[in-house]
């Protein structure tokens, strides 16, 4: 396991070597602590102090006294059932779309020759190259008034949905993991009549459960966190998922009730990473060496 | 490239007795056959892609040049969206911000993480423990890290001057500051931010073969030496990519100056792209906005053909 990195073992064998480790080792436990633990304590802790408590100087440490109410407030008055509904509807179907689509398409691209299967992937690795930020007005107006049909999905779903397709990096991501699978077992699926759907469904699919978890959060944790898009999309205010929920109700609520509401909006995510953190770890760093 | 190999000849496929037998007529339209069902497939995203990467990237570049008002007939007026969005002063300043936020992001959000991973990659324990919590702010949504963040730089009660108070500094106005505020924003989004960068790094860290620092010891090199020497042109690639990609990201920032400053004070954080989110939202002024979003994408395009170009250089190479 243990590999050689800039410091040798040997350095680190010796008494200086080890006093020195150790105390680099407690400052960093202790800098994460304070950058990255602390803020979060702040907040969770933030939301149970008492509406004076919380704007008192200097600061208390821990709450004088626990309160719960603030959770129970932002619940009820941000109504934050409805807008964690929203997300989770819209970063479900994100979800969905973007795996029957984009696998699809990924499958088409990488087994079934389309003519013209080369201009349509360099169309599509094209807009890699075109940030998602700086085309949202000209989306939005196509959105607000889609071409040939002339119908609005502003406020709608579909307006999270249907975008969320048009992800070039999960499908290239499919495509190359696709173009790795044995070609043998694939031949041996058609040639014992299988279509091409039965292949993609009973073959390909089951093979790919890696790559389909990482394209899974990758959808997931993009919708849940976005926000200029819904911000643009969602005027209804009933529609809105919780981010932009948080930032239109931040101006009128008490302090408390909104550290609640940040906090209950950022537990699924948090609890997503904590449950998967080995794969999500994983993925990212392996990202690192194959782009 | 692409194994055009991957599938087996139609032939093949044609001549075998469990497939249903070729209609006369044969090959032809078996391969139309083939086609359409390959297209079926297809179909879904492609109409996506048409619809929300392909079109709507003409139809910036059409608008920019059109007085355009949702509901009625576009018209044609030149350069004038050009012209009009350049002599805004919001424009200079959206500029100097965001070009200013991006050399800071780069300075800060870069160097920090470049280090914190550099010693990350010597400690022996709790290595889960910290990829974890380095991590943990990324999965927060950053509308929350934003508004926490603001609420730490609340002049009164806030924990960044209590900090202060505490270490008996001066305190500051932190993102309240017309001086302050840019950098405030910058210290959020490094924090937000920096997990995904330590990780990478760290793994591009570990593929480094050790012979090589020992190599390096043995012929006497001192630390910094054999970090200047090995770990740095042994990494190159990584870095190059990583500082790409966080100008692509930061030059695109907007939720933390809407969310914390809402552009303020006196423009110091307004960005290109709350501008462009201020004309087409606040003024209704869309033929603004898409020639403030040509002009960006101009610049980000080349930033990402040179991402682009960098990582299939290295997948050559690999």
């Amino acid at each position: 396991m243990s590999t050689r990195t800039l410091v040798s073992p040997a350095t680190l064998a010796r008494p200086r070597g080890r006093a020195v480790y150790w105390t680099v080792f407690t400052a960093v436990v202790v800098l994460f602590a304070i950058a990255f633990l602390f803020p979060v304590y702040w907040m969770v802790t933030g939301a149970m102090k008492s509406p004076d408590e919380v704007a008192k100087t200097p600061p208390t440490l821990v709450p004088e006294q626990w309160h719960l109410s603030g959770y129970g407030d932002a619940w009820d008055l941000m109504q934050l059932p409805q807008h964690l509904w929203n997300t989770v509807v819209q970063a479900a179907g994100a979800w969905l779309f973007q795996l029957v689509f984009c696998t699809a398409a990924a499958y088409a691209l990488s087994r079934l020759k389309p003519a013209f299967g080369k201009v349509i992937l360099g169309g599509i690795l094209a807009t890699l190259m075109v940030p998602a930020q700086a085309l949202v007005v000209p989306k939005y107006l196509t959105v607000a008034d889609l071409p040939l049909i002339h119908t609005s999905l502003l406020n709608d779903p579909l307006a999270i949905w249907l975008p969320a397709v048009a992800n070039a990096f999960n499908l290239y991501l499919l495509k190359r993991f696709f173009d790795q699978l044995p070609r043998d077992v694939l031949e041996a699926a058609e040639i014992d009549g299988a279509g091409r759907l039965r292949t993609l469904w009973s073959i390909v699919l089951p093979m790919s459960r890696p790559v389909l978890g990482v394209v899974s959060i990758f959808a997931l944790v993009a919708v849940w966190q976005d926000f200029l898009w819904p911000l643009m999309v969602f005027s209804d205010t009933g529609k809105q998922p919780i981010s932009v929920a948080l930032v239109q109700l931040s101006q009128n609520i008490q302090l408390t009730v909104l550290i609640a509401a940040m906090v209950i909006a950022s537990i699924p995510m948090v609890a997503l990473f904590l449950v998967f953190q080995r794969h999500i770890i994983a993925g990212i760093s392996a990202g690192s060496t194959k782009g | 490239m692409t194994r055009t190999a991957a599938r087996p000849p139609a032939e093949a496929i044609a001549v075998h007795p469990v497939q249903a037998p070729p209609p006369a007529g044969g090959r032809g339209r078996r391969r139309l056959a083939d086609q359409v069902r390959a297209y079926g497939f297809l179909l879904g995203g492609l109409i996506c892609f048409a619809l929300f990467s392909w079109y709507p990237a003409i139809r910036a570049v059409v608008i920019a040049f059109q007085k355009y008002t949702p509901g009625s007939s576009p018209e044609w007026v030149g350069t004038a969206n050009f012209t009009r969005v350049l002599h805004d002063p919001e424009f200079t300043a959206a500029w100097r911000n965001t070009l200013t936020f991006t050399l800071l992001a780069l300075l800060i959000g870069f160097a920090i993480p470049f280090l914190l991973a550099l010693v990350l990659n010597e400690l022996r324990h709790a290595k889960a423990f910290f990829r974890v919590v380095v991590y943990l702010p990324v999965m927060i949504p950053p509308v929350v890290s934003a508004l926490l963040w603001k609420w730490f730089y609340d002049p009164g009660a806030g924990l960044a001057n209590e900090a202060l108070r505490f270490l008996h500094l001066p305190t500051s106005n932190w993102s309240n500051g017309a001086d302050t505020a840019l950098i405030s924003l910058v210290a959020v989004a490094t924090w937000a931010n920096m997990g995904g960068t330590v990780l990478i790094y760290l793994a591009a860290l570990q593929s480094i073969p050790g012979e090589l620092y020992e190599a390096a010891e043995l012929d006497g090199a001192s630390l910094l030496q054999r970090i200047r020497h090995v770990t740095i042109p042994q990494t190159r690639f990584v870095i190059l990519m990583l500082m790409l990609l966080q100008i692509i990201a930061t030059m695109q920032v907007f939720t933390e100056p809407f969310v914390i400053t809402g552009g303020g004070p006196e423009n110091a954080t307004v960005t290109v792209l709350y501008l462009i989110y201020k004309y087409a939202f606040l003024y209704n002024d869309f033929g603004g906005a898409c020639a403030l979003s040509v002009m960006l994408l101009v610049l980000l395009g080349a930033f990402s053909a040179l991402y682009l170009r960098l990582t299939r250089s290295g997948e050559d190479d690999a």
